[in-house]
Order: structure tokens, then sequence, then C-alpha cells
């Protein structure tokens, strides 16, 4: 009748009673009420969402910038205040502005306090947040370790779970150490959901510190006869992790994995997972798990690698899949992939191969770009086991030069090189050419030089070699390296003679193409070499009755053009000036319209180029007469370079050769090395910016006019590659670093080319004959060298002057030994020896020659490095032959500095 | 061993990172930036891979979103496809087919989700249901502990 008052909950007794909560007692209500005055003593924060709505709401960057500056300053004072109960709800809102780019390294201690606290929210975003705030450089990293370890021994298995994950994404070191026993512990728990991830864990730990791989072995033992895929494919993952790390431990899981071999094993399970029916559960569109396969499938791999038992265990399996898999979705092409890289690195059988390489041949006519791009990779990797049949695929492999995908381009290309020949070069070169003049500017630095390489190694004669080359640099332009300047110069220099002029012609008729100077400077740079040292073969040569031969002030005309263009560069523009010099001295007429160019330089705003019409102005003026005999062609240089670049088989004989090479000159490898070394100023050897570091040196040098000591040891290099080394040193440098060695090639040579500047200042380690004599009156006037002792003169008798200029070096004593022929006959057979006393090492230099023209100049560098604290005597020995009668000369010097050796 | 993981929007927002390795917030960003650029602007003929760096690029796109992983040399591309597939499957089954504005409002959820799928960088499981049903018993677990009817916002909102 009255239900409400009988109904009302204070009269009725509680089992009676449908609205009385237990839960609903005194502290709950006080902790209700607290929560309510820390509400009213501050405000609620901004739901997480509201926050994400705000944000999304601004409509310019400055706006949204606004409201998070806002809500980070809010987020900031609650952490200040220990605000515990919105801590979870700031954090998340933190972890959002994170994402979006905002600084959110504030929040780390928090995230900490969240992991810390009771509640599993708090927990699930508090790890979260160190998920992604921490990073491994955080010295909070030992607080999370100790929260971490309490969570490893929960007893609920999802703070467990979280704990792990957490582990697995960080696990810097520090963290895998602490943490590992704890781990190892958890991977033997009965509940798969926390054993998987500690078997992932344990991957982690042993990827970052491999030496704790040991304490996991034996929990291994039984990871691979459990039924639970989770466990499987992470126990796979793990085993294959152990394997790759360590063959001892690839050789205990061959002998022993708990109850069972471990390939059979593995093989069963990859056959249930073929054979079983259909699963609902770890289906993907009809095939049976395939993330397990392909984890089987990869260990296999490693398990069968030049393992012929266990190769053979597996070879049926392998079979089976290759033959079975359904193929029309990606999943099918999935495992096809991972068993081809099987069977390809296994021991096989041949059948199982060729079934391998047309699965590959599938791939490529396949339509599905993904297909296409693994098939190329694969075959890419398979190339060396089994070229024929990768050769077979050849046409298509073009085809795929033609992609618009920059990702397939780059496979094919690679591919293509793998795959030439001496039998198909001439139609491979054919395809990359027309490849390279349409491919981005990023592969043509890399084609042209891998083309160059294969032209180098397969060219049927001389003549489509150069053709080649030539083409390259048509079809490259400016993104030719330098080691195809250089290695088609060397080749052209080492051409007959007919040839000479022939590539001389080609390369006159492509310098008459509009913007050619501009747009291909390394073109411009082979060109002017080779019509300054070639041009009288190809201005004056009878025959090549079809070529027009231009007029000298044509060929004139034409430097004066680039020479004067701001387009081409400084490079090109030393090489066409070295160039037009030789011109004088080959061609009939125009010799002051050559003058007059080389006199402008004499201003030119380059410091290098100024300096080079200076001297070069001399020689029409007052040296005259060593004109010619100054600009005599260059002596043949010889090819040595072979680097395996761009996939080329290690079983061919590029790579023999330069491994022969290497040992054979190793003497004097060790020697130029050592150079080189010093030169770099310890770095390491096979530094790529070796090569910058001289051009750098190099510059700075032309711009300072000081030299330091490495440079000299850079001029010394240079000196002794140029000219006046006999060939064998040549060889032996670029074989010494085949990477470093092209580059460095390339800039000896321009070096060479022309006539570097820094010899100005470094008479006496100045090789070049080019400049040795026009220089002699400049650099004895303006020896800028840094001496660390007195000028000694060794000897002085019949006009020769013998003087040793110490200097110090790196650790050792430096010291340059010029002689000068005042006299007016001419010395022969000039040989400076030197003994020094047992507690010293000497090294010596080639000399700059051994014949003094009256007025002439020989230089020879000469290293000391002192074991003790003696002082230096130095015992000389000096032979040469004056007008036919051989002389002999000995001296004793001393006086050197004695702070040289620190 | 997958190196990262991020969600980007056709907009070149990042919607989701994912990292495997330590990086200093800078390369992060830096690389977030990079590969952003690089994949938008790559046209959708174009196959799902790209050599970035001494790793390999996996990405696809799902309507709005791109999935993006960067794996290591020896890892399976095609694999790495079919665990996006599967995260956006995982994903289409927990909100009920996603949409970008899912992931955006409920991001914490989506790492939880990732966070079952993987492990640094390696699947850890490979049955749907089971990652399903433990995302679900975990959700269960959160809502048990936050109070109802007193302040219904205890949440994170």
């Amino acid at each position: 009748m009255y239900p409400y008052y009988e109904s009302d909950w204070s009269v009725l007794p509680p089992e009676q009673n449908r609205r009385f909560n237990p839960a609903f007692n005194m502290a709950t209500i006080r902790q209700a009420f607290s929560e309510a005055v820390e509400r009213v003593r501050m405000p609620t924060p901004t739901r997480l969402r509201d926050l994400i709505r705000q944000i999304r709401a601004a409509r310019t960057a400055a706006e949204e910038r606004a409201v998070v500056n806002k809500e980070c300053a809010y987020i900031r004072s609650t952490f200040r205040e220990e605000d515990s109960v919105w801590r979870c709800r700031n954090i998340a809102k933190l972890l959002y502005i994170h994402m979006l780019g905002y600084p959110a390294h504030f929040g780390q201690l928090e995230c900490l306090k969240l992991t810390a606290s009771t509640r599993f929210t708090d927990k699930r975003i508090g790890y979260l947040g160190a998920m992604l705030l921490l990073d491994e450089r955080q010295d909070v990293h030992l607080l999370i370790t100790n929260c971490l370890k309490n969570d490893l021994n929960s007893s609920t298995q999802f703070v467990v779970g979280l704990a792990l994950c957490t582990l697995g994404a960080i696990a810097s070191p520090e963290m895998a150490r602490d943490l590992a026993s704890e781990v190892e512990r958890l991977m033997k728990s009965p509940n798969t959901y926390i054993r998987k991830k500690a078997i992932l864990c344990a991957f982690r730990v042993i990827r970052r510190v491999p030496e704790l791989m040991e304490i996991f072995l034996p929990a291994t033992r039984s990871l691979l006869s459990e039924k639970n895929h989770g466990i499987l494919i992470t126990g796979v993952t793990l085993i294959t992790e152990m394997c790759e790390n360590s063959v001892d431990t690839l050789n205990h899981f061959k002998k022993d994995s708990g109850n069972r071999e471990i390939v059979p094993n593995l093989v069963r399970i990859l056959k249930n997972l073929i054979l079983a029916g259909y699963s609902p559960e770890h289906d993907v569109s009809g095939v049976s798990d395939p993330f397990l396969q392909v984890k089987i499938l990869r260990l296999l791999r490693i398990l069968g690698h030049n393992d012929p038992d266990a190769s053979e265990a597996m070879n049926d399996i392998l079979a089976q899949v290759a033959t079975n898999t359904e193929t029309s979705k990606n999943v099918g092409n999935t495992i096809l992939y991972e068993t081809v890289i099987s069977i390809m690195d296994i021991r096989s059988e041949g059948g199982l191969r060729v079934l391998a390489v047309n699965i590959l041949g599938r791939f490529l006519l396949n339509s599905d770009k993904n297909i296409r791009y693994v098939a190329l990779n694969t075959l890419l990797r398979t190339v060396h086991a089994d070229t024929s049949a990768v050769q077979r695929h050849r046409t298509t492999i073009l085809e795929c030069l033609k992609d618009p995908d920059v990702s397939i381009r780059r496979r094919a290309m690679e591919l293509s090189f793998a795959l030439i020949n001496g039998q198909n070069i001439r139609t491979m070169t054919k395809e990359l050419l027309v490849f390279l003049e349409k491919a981005d500017s990023e592969f043509k630095a890399q084609c042209s030089s891998g083309m160059v390489l294969a032209a180098e190694r397969y060219a049927p004669s001389t003549r489509w070699h150069l053709d080649t080359l030539l083409a390259v640099l048509i079809a490259a332009g400016n993104y030719v390296r330098d080691d195809v300047v250089s290695s088609t110069i060397q080749l052209i220099s080492s051409s007959p003679p007919n040839e000479q002029s022939y590539i001389a012609i080609r390369l006159w008729e492509s310098l008459q193409v509009s913007n050619h100077c501009e747009d291909k400077q390394p073109l411009l740079q082979v060109a002017v070499w080779s019509i300054g040292e070639y041009a009288d073969l190809f201005l004056y040569a009878e025959g090549n009755e079809d070529f027009e031969k231009p007029k000298e002030l044509e060929l004139i005309e034409m430097y004066h053009k680039f020479l004067s263009s701001t387009q081409v560069s400084v490079t090109s523009k030393q090489f066409a000036l070295v160039s037009i010099m030789k011109l004088s001295s080959r061609i009939q007429c125009c010799h002051e319209e050559i003058k007059t160019i080389v006199e402008t330089f004499g201003t030119h705003l380059n410091v290098d180029l100024q300096q080079r019409g200076v001297e070069f102005t001399q020689l029409f003026g007052a040296n005259n007469h060593l004109r010619s005999a100054l600009l005599e062609k260059m002596p043949p240089m010889q090819i040595t370079r072979v680097s395996p670049q761009n996939g080329t088989p290690p079983d061919e004989s590029g790579s023999d050769l330069l491994e022969n090479g290497l040992q054979e000159d190793s003497p004097s490898v060790d020697q130029s090395s050592n150079i080189l070394l010093d030169l770099l100023g310890g770095s390491d050897i096979s530094d790529k910016t070796a090569t910058t570091n001289i051009q750098r040196k190099n510059s700075k040098n032309a711009n300072q006019n000081v030299s330091e000591p490495s440079n000299q040891d850079l001029l010394d290099l240079l000196g002794g590659i140029d000219l006046n080394v006999p060939p064998p040193m040549t060889s032996s440098i670029p074989i010494a670093t085949a990477e470093n060695s092209s580059t460095l090639n390339g800039n000896d040579l321009s070096q060479l080319n022309s006539v570097n500047f820094n010899t100005i200042t470094q008479p006496a380690v100045d090789a070049s004959m080019l400049t040795n004599s026009f220089l002699d009156d400049l650099s004895l006037t303006q020896n800028t060298m840094q001496p660390c002792g007195p000028q000694i003169t060794a000897l002085e008798k019949n006009g020769i002057l013998v003087q040793l200029v110490p200097s110090k070096g790196n650790g050792c004593l430096q010291i340059f030994m010029t002689t000068t022929n005042s006299s007016l006959s001419s010395i022969e057979q000039f040989l400076f020896q030197a003994a020094v006393p047992r507690s010293f090492t000497l090294q010596m230099l080639s000399p700059s020659g051994s014949t003094l023209p009256p007025g002439g100049t020989i230089t020879q560098e000469l290293r000391v490095v002192s074991t003790s604290k003696a002082v230096l005597r130095m015992r000389l020995r000096i032979s040469y032959v004056l007008d036919g009668q051989p002389v002999l000369e000995q001296t004793e010097v001393s006086g050197f500095p004695e702070n040289c050796f620190d | 061993m997958m190196l990262f993981m991020l969600l980007f929007s056709r907009q070149g927002k990042l919607r989701l990172q994912k990292w495997y390795m330590a990086y200093p917030d800078k390369v992060k960003k830096k690389i977030t930036r990079e590969l952003i650029t690089t994949i938008l602007a790559r046209k959708p003929k174009m196959c799902s891979f790209l050599e970035w760096k001494d790793c390999k690029i996996v990405y696809k796109r799902y309507a709005s979103l791109y999935f993006c992983c960067a794996i290591e040399q020896n890892d399976n591309e095609l694999l790495t496809l079919e665990v996006i597939h599967r995260y956006v499957e995982l994903l289409d089954k927990y909100f009920g087919s996603v949409c970008e504005l899912d992931i955006i409002f409920n991001f914490e959820k989506a790492y939880f989700i990732l966070d079952e799928l993987l492990i640094g960088g390696e699947m850890q499981e490979t049955s749907k249901k089971n990652v399903l049903k433990a995302i679900a018993s975990q959700d269960l677990l959160q809502e048990d502990e936050t109070p109802q009817g007193f302040f219904e916002d205890h949440g994170l909102g």
C-alpha cells in the first residue's frame, strides 16, 4: 500500500534489501568525500577526448599551439601538486600531445609513478608512457627497472604481461642484465600468455647483450614440443636469434634440443601446418599460420646452411611447400619467397634449385609490383650460386629497368650489372645506356661507375671500350663520379695512337653539341685532356678523311668559350688551362691567342687558376725555350684499378685479382698506405671521407699559401704517384683500397693534369717535371715551408749544391734534400745515399730524377724516426757522372734540430 | 625484427608510433618526417617497399591511413605486409569497421592492441582470437576498478 515506505532500505534487513551495497561502507564514503574535496580544490581536468577534439578544432598551427601550451601548462601544474587522482588522464593527454611532436619529457617521472600505482589503468597508461617517452639515455631507467622487477612478480597475468611488453620495447643493456633472470623464470611459466611474452623478451635481451644467451639455453629445450602457436612462433624466433648469434649454439641445437633433434622436429611442425585441415584460428586466406611457417623456414635455412645432412632432412618438406602452396594471394607468395631463399641457401638437390629459380621467374612476371621486387631482390642473392639459371630471365630483368618504380629499377640495375659477362656485354651495355640516359640523378653516378667497371672487365675491343666510355660520359653528364673521368683518361692514354686520335675526334665532336660543356663537365674534362695531349694527331694526321678537321682558330675559340664561361667548374677550367698550354706546343699557329687567354688567368679570382696563369705566362716569356720540353706528351698510364662493385660475383677473376694484387704487392702497399695514413692524419684508411679530406686540404693550402705537415705528405703522395716513381708504385696504391683508390686515382690524375699549385710552396718536394724548372725562380724567393731547423749545406762542389732542409713531420723528422746544378755541364746518374746511426730508422723516398741539366734540380725526401734520444748525424754518399767521369763524394752532416722527434 | 612502426594520415599527420629501437627523440622526429614525405610522394601503383638507410621500409595504405614498418635486411617484406594486415584486422574487429577517427580518439587502445600482437618487434601471437581475448580481459579489468556512479568521468574520459 505504501510501497515507498516498505521498500525503504533502512527498515529492511540487509539480505532482503536489494539496494544494499556492501561496498558502500564508510571507507568508500570517505574516499568519495576526499575526492569531492579534491575536485573542489582543483577543477576537473579536461577529458582526453575533449582535448583531442579541441586540438582538432584548431584551424591554424598557431591555434593548435595555443591549445597545447595551455594544456601542457595545466598538466605541469598538476604534476607539481602531486595530483594522483587525475595523473593517469593527464599522462594520456600528454602522450597525445607528444605524438603531435611537442616536447613531453617532463612526463617521464610521472609515468613511473603511474607504473608504481596499484590500479591496472594507471599501470597500463604508465607503461605505455614509459615506452613512448623514455629513451636509453634516461637516468630514470633504474627506477623503471625496479618497477618492472616488482611487476614481473605480480600475481595478475596482465600486469606481468605489461611489464614484459615494456621490457621488450625498451630493453636497454643495463635493464637486460638486471632482469634476465626474471625473464628466464617466466619463460618456464605454465601460463602461455606470460610464457610467450617472456620468450620474446629473452630474444630482445640476447639481441642487446649477446653474452646473456647462456642462461636462456636450458629453457629453450621444450619450446618446440609445444602445441600453442604463440609459444612456437616466439620459440622459433628465439632459437633463430641464438643460432645466428654463435656457431657453438647452432651446433648445440643440432646435436641436442630436448627430446628430439631439431631439424626433424621443425619439419614435423611445418608438415602438420601444411597438412592439417582448415583451422579458423590460424588461417590466413587459405594458408595455415603463414607467420609460423615463415619463421620455421628461416630457421631451417640457418640449420641447413653448409650442412649436407641437415639439408638432406629438409629437402622433401621444402619441395612440398614449394609445390603445394597456393599462390593466388600475397600470403602464399610470402611463404614461397621464404622457401626459395631457404632452398638457395642450403645444400639442396639440383632439382629443387631449378624449381626455386622457376618460382622466381614466375614472380618476375607477376602483375603485383611487390612480388616483382622480391623476385629481383632474391635473384640478386642467388645470382652467384646459379648464374646461368638467372641469365634465362635476362630480358625480363632488362624490362624492369623501365619500370616507373624506383625500388624496382634500382634492383633491376644491380641485377643487370651482376649478369654482365663477356658474351652479353654488348647487348647489356646498349640497354643500360638507354637506362642511364633516362635515369634519375640518384642512379646516374652508380650506374655510370658500374658500366665503366663492366666495360673495363669485359670490353671486346679498345674501340668499343672507348666508345662506351664516351657514351657513358655523355649520358650521365655531371653525375659522373671522378673515377670515371680518371679511368677514361687512363684508358685513352694507354691506347694505341690511332685510337687516341679517333677518340679525340669523337670527343671534339661531342663538345660541339650545345650545352655539353656546362651540363657534362666530366666529358669536357676528358675531352680537353685528350685534345690537349693528342692535338697533333687529331689536327694534322693523315686519314680520317670523313672528319672535317677544325681550324686551329676554331679550337682556340672553343677553349676561349668555356674558359670564360661562368658555368664551367674550376676543376674543368684547370683541365682546360693545362690543355690549352699543351696545345701551344702541338699546333702550328695561334700561339698569340693562347698566350692572351693564358694571361687573362693571371688575374683570375681563383687562386689556383691565377697562379697557373702566371706560371704559364712565364713559359711564353723568359722560359720560352723550356715550353716544348715541359709540355711533352704524357707517358701511357697503366690501368690497374680493378675494384669489385655492384654485385661482382666473388668467384670471378676480378676479386681474385684484387686479393692477389694485395698479396704480391704487400710491401709497397704498406709503404704507400703509410703515406696515405700520414696524409689522413691517422684516420681510417677505408674512410670514405679520405678524398674529400685531401681536397679540402688541397684547397685550404691553395688559399692560405701555408703548408702543413700533412700537406707535405699529400704532395709527396701525389708526386709519388704522378710522375717520378716507376710504374709498380703506381699500381700499388690503387689496389690498396678499392673504393678509396678509385677516387684517389681520379684526384691524382687531376693533379697531374692540372699542375698542382701546391707544388709552388714546396719546392723541395716538388717532383713534377712539368713545373720544376719554371717554379725554381719563384720557389727560392717564396719558400713558405716551415722548417724546424736551419738549412744544412751538405755539399758544394763542381757547381753542385746539395742542401738539406729538416722539417717536423708526423712523428718523424722529414728532411728535404735539394740538389741544384749551377755548372754548365749536365750531370748524369746522380745518386744520393744516406746512412744514420742505429738508434734511428731512415726511410728514403724516391728522388725526383737522376739527371741534372744545367740549372736543374733534384729533390728527395728522407724520413727519420728516432728510437732513442741520441743526436742525429748522417753520413752521405753522393755519386754522379760529370762529363763522362764518375765522381763519388762522401760527407757527414750534423746540426739537425733536437726537438723534432716528439 | 621490426625496427619501428608508424601510422600516419594522407595529410602527413602522425597517428601512432611504435619504436623497437632506442633512438634519441630528435632522430625519431627526423626519421618520421623523412619517411612521411617520401612515402606520400610515391604513386599508388608503386611497390610497397623502399630501401632506406640500412633497413627496408614496408608500407601499405588502408583508406586514409598509411601503415609503415621498418624491417631489417634479412626480413621477409611480404610477411611484414601480412603483419600489417593482421594489425588492421585486429583494429577492425576491436572497433568495428575501424576508421582513422577511432585511432585518433582511442590511440591508447590502438597501442594496447599492437602490444598484444608484437613484442620487441617480433610477432608474439598468431591467433586473432587470443589477442582480442587478452585485450577484452584487460579492458574489463580497467572497467571494474573505475568507480562508476559517483563520478562518471573517472576514466580517461
